[in-house]
């Protein structure tokens, strides 16, 4: 049995990712996520696992780094926060079309613009809409906790290399900054090179005995040939959608109010609820772990139930308007803290009170 | 038992390490623990506040908006956090650079003049052990053996020869107050 540990939730994605058998790293200094560059660089992986741990010139050099090694095959990653993942769009967007896995970790603060270095969920749209060109989508983990900030990494490599499209941890500050218990996965060693080969046939890793050249690019100039891609790209994330759909749930049995949360803030949500009951106010939260895919489907089975639905999020209303396409007919509304501000269980419940002016 | 406590002063107080002390006596003794730092742009002589909780059930929020205890350490801490004591809760303070005293009657006020004793400790680093001291006697979510088994765990070794120190700090600590 692993020992129970004390950390902090960017220090848990380094220790995560080097028990994965991660091969690199490649990520530029950010509050609040430096802590991901600074444990790995003290806990020196390439000299145990021999993964590599770079710190690039910029969060553009970055993120091209982990296209290049992705290209190879390879287990890659990088993590910023905010500013810096918008930097890293072009690349990200380079990556879905050439259908590669990796990970990017987001561990979001205050904007737009440069903002604060405060905890945020404003990337939310970025996130699972796009965020750089063209029609494409991320696999995105919304962790809540220390434990799951650890777990998603090995999650997220898993998933990226099953459907061969980069996954994204959309973490807050919270989380990134808090520490709680954790356990850590078992070590597992690093693939060899004939693994990778194997297991990765479209990998640019060198001829071998193959007939064919592999080439990894995102250009295709003959329209018909991209539209066909594009349709592939489709058909994975509906796959994705069909099986991979992740959330969790509680009180939703008697619950005649709907509380829809992600991250650190479903945590703060299940607090306010938890006083909420106690005080006779039958409230349901659900937390999506996939933002994208969505949990669309067990919204809109709930929805009927409900006498009302609020999202809570530290943004002005992104995820609000996916749980209104779940729920049409039901009141859905929004409360919000913005630019690094982060609301506690009583506002919460005030914010239910506001809206649902019936359990005043 | 859940215990929700914060911890709040200057920066280069010891106000995050003694969290952080709390939080892995905390990790010894079994209970499930939080540690929420404000991580804002901190500097020694800014202000700084942590947030611990110890429960042994899971935790939900580690954001809170009222306390069991509070430990503040300056005027805008003892300002910004005495409301936010719940009645019957605890109040620890450090007087010195206090002009505005605690007000509240409906929770236990405690002063520690933790400065003062860690100059007679001649180190005035152990100021927050014995503030943590005094918090564990009013507060006894934790025993000292598992304050003292959390700093072996978690200090590098080229500074265990510090932990009798910071013990003899954490036992005055406790004796300063009633």
């Amino acid at each position: 049995m692993e020992e129970v540990r004390l950390m902090k939730g960017n220090e848990a994605i380094a220790h995560a990712a080097i028990r994965y058998g991660c091969d690199g790293y490649f990520g530029y200094p950010i509050t609040p996520q430096s802590e991901v560059l600074e444990t790995l660089a003290e806990l020196k992986p390439w000299e145990t696992t021999g993964m590599v741990v770079l710190q690039a010139e910029s969060e553009l050099a970055a993120i091209n780094m982990v296209l290049g090694g992705a290209a190879t095959g390879k287990a890659v990653m990088t993590s910023s926060s905010s500013p810096g993942v918008s930097l890293k769009q072009e690349g990200i967007s380079y990556l879905a079309a050439s259908e590669l896995p990796a990970l990017i970790v987001n561990v979001m603060r205050g904007g737009p613009g440069l903002g604060t270095i405060q905890p945020s969920q404003g990337d939310y749209f970025q996130a699972t809409k796009g965020g750089g060109h063209g029609d494409y989508h991320l696999i995105v983990l919304s962790p809540a906790t220390v434990q799951e900030m650890t777990d998603f990494v090995g999650l997220g490599f898993d998933l990226a290399f099953k459907y061969r499209t980069p996954a994204m941890i959309l973490a807050d500050g919270v989380v990134g900054q808090m520490m709680e218990k954790v356990v850590l996965p078992e070590q597992r060693p690093r693939r060899t090179d004939e693994e990778v080969r194997r297991q990765c046939p479209w990998a640019a890793c060198g001829r071998g005995g193959r007939d064919h050249r592999n080439v990894v690019t995102s250009l295709e100039l003959d329209s018909a040939k991209m539209e066909v891609n594009n349709h592939r790209f489709q058909e994975t994330y509906r796959r994705i959608e069909e099986n991979e759909v992740r959330y969790q749930e509680y009180f939703t049995d008697d619950a005649e109010y709907l509380i829809v949360a992600f991250g650190s803030v479903a945590r703060i949500c299940l607090k306010a609820i938890e006083d909420a009951r106690a005080a006779g106010i039958k409230i349901g939260l659900l937390r999506p772990i996939t933002l994208w895919p969505f949990p669309s489907r067990r919204i809109a089975e709930l929805a009927p139930r409900m006498r009302g639905i609020l999202t809570v999020e530290l943004n002005a209303g992104q995820m609000v308007e996916d749980v209104r396409l779940a729920a049409p007919g039901v009141d859905v509304f929004h409360f919000g803290r913005m630019g690094g501000m982060v609301p506690n269980p009583v506002e919460v419940l005030d914010a239910l009170k506001q809206h649902f002016t019936e359990l005043q | 038992m859940k215990e929700e406590i914060v911890i709040a002063g200057f920066g280069g107080q010891g106000v995050l390490s003694m969290g952080k002390i709390l939080a892995y006596a905390g990790l010894m003794d079994n209970l499930e623990v939080t540690w929420m730092p404000s991580y804002g742009p901190e500097q020694r002589g800014g202000t700084a506040n942590v947030t611990v909780i110890l429960s042994d059930a899971p935790i939900s929020s580690p954001v809170l908006d009222s306390y069991d205890t509070a430990v503040v350490l300056n005027q805008q801490s003892l300002d910004k956090f005495e409301s936010k004591v719940k009645p019957g809760g605890t109040l620890i303070y450090d007087p010195s650079g206090i002009h505005r005293l605690p007000a509240r009657t409906d929770i236990t006020v405690v002063p520690v003049d933790a400065m003062t004793a860690a100059i007679e400790l001649k180190n005035s680093k152990t100021y927050n052990m014995v503030l943590l001291g005094a918090l564990l006697a009013k507060r006894p979510v934790v025993d000292i053996d598992a304050v003292v088994r959390g700093l072996r765990k978690t200090l590098p070794e080229r500074h265990h020869h510090l932990i009798p120190l910071n013990e003899e700090a954490l036992r005055k600590g406790m004796t300063l107050v009633g």
